[in-house]
């Protein structure tokens, strides 16, 4: 159940081989991969920077997959999120969950990003045009999060 | 008490500082009374802590809420809701 915190760039077809390789249970792989947009709130951005608490990024991170494999049928979960200074384009965060079927894979995933918005201790600042501003949270992120608060694991 | 208090993101840059050394009076045993006995040292923090919405907390790097009781030694954070992903 890996997760990491880094500033360099990561390959997704590595990882998710990686991932799968020793196990020849897994039947499905669901992954998503957030990326650093040019546009926020009307504003363009140029760049964005990723900050975080060390050690307690690690350790939410590691409860939200241990939530994630008590809750579905997941055989591993991998985490693996950007700090530092990221450009429009770049990859910020990786999530990758396999499994026998794709219906606990595809939920996991949804379910392991769902918390990481909400629970996990990275801000971003924003540098536009404007001027330099911290990226606001939103309800959006909140009510994403609160779906999965009710029994109904399909939803 | 004895506590070591970090701020993150847009807190830490509206108190100008990253993490304090504290000794707390015996009446300050939870997160909001932390938050309450920063706060009544005045400015930077009153200010901060009011302009800055739905602050959270953390105690020995696990979310807390505002009853979670401090330990002494304990390592305490505040920062902004977060914004990963």
């Amino acid at each position: 159940m890996p997760v990491r915190v880094q500033r360099e760039d990561f390959d997704a077809g590595v990882e998710i081989a990686q991932l799968r390789a020793a196990n020849s249970a897994v039947g499905a792989v669901a992954c998503f991969i957030g990326v650093a947009r040019d546009r926020n709130d009307g504003e363009r951005v140029a760049t964005m920077t990723l900050e975080h608490y060390p050690g307690m990024t690690e350790s939410a991170l590691e409860d939200i997959c241990t939530k994630a494999k008590s809750r579905w049928n997941v055989l591993d979960v991998l985490i693996v999120h950007r700090i530092g200074e990221l450009r429009p384009t770049d990859q910020i965060v990786l999530v990758a969950v396999t499994s026998s079927h794709r219906g606990d894979a595809f939920d996991a995933c949804e379910f392991v990003m769902d918390y990481l918005k909400t629970e996990a201790p990275f801000w971003k600042k924003e540098s536009t045009p404007a001027g330099a501003r911290w990226v606001e949270a939103r309800d959006s992120d909140d009510t994403a999060r609160s779906r999965w608060a009710h029994d109904n694991d399909r939803r | 008490m004895k506590l070591t208090v970090l701020y993150f993101a847009r807190l830490r840059e509206a108190l100008g500082r990253d993490r304090e050394e504290v000794v707390v009076p015996v009446d300050v045993t939870t997160l909001a009374q932390l938050r309450a006995w920063l706060v009544a040292r005045g400015d930077p923090w009153a200010g901060a802590f009011t302009e800055i919405k739905r602050i959270r907390g953390a105690i020995d790097q696990a979310m807390a809420t505002d009853t979670t009781l401090l330990r002494d030694g304990a390592e305490v954070a505040f920062f902004p809701p977060v914004t990963g992903g």
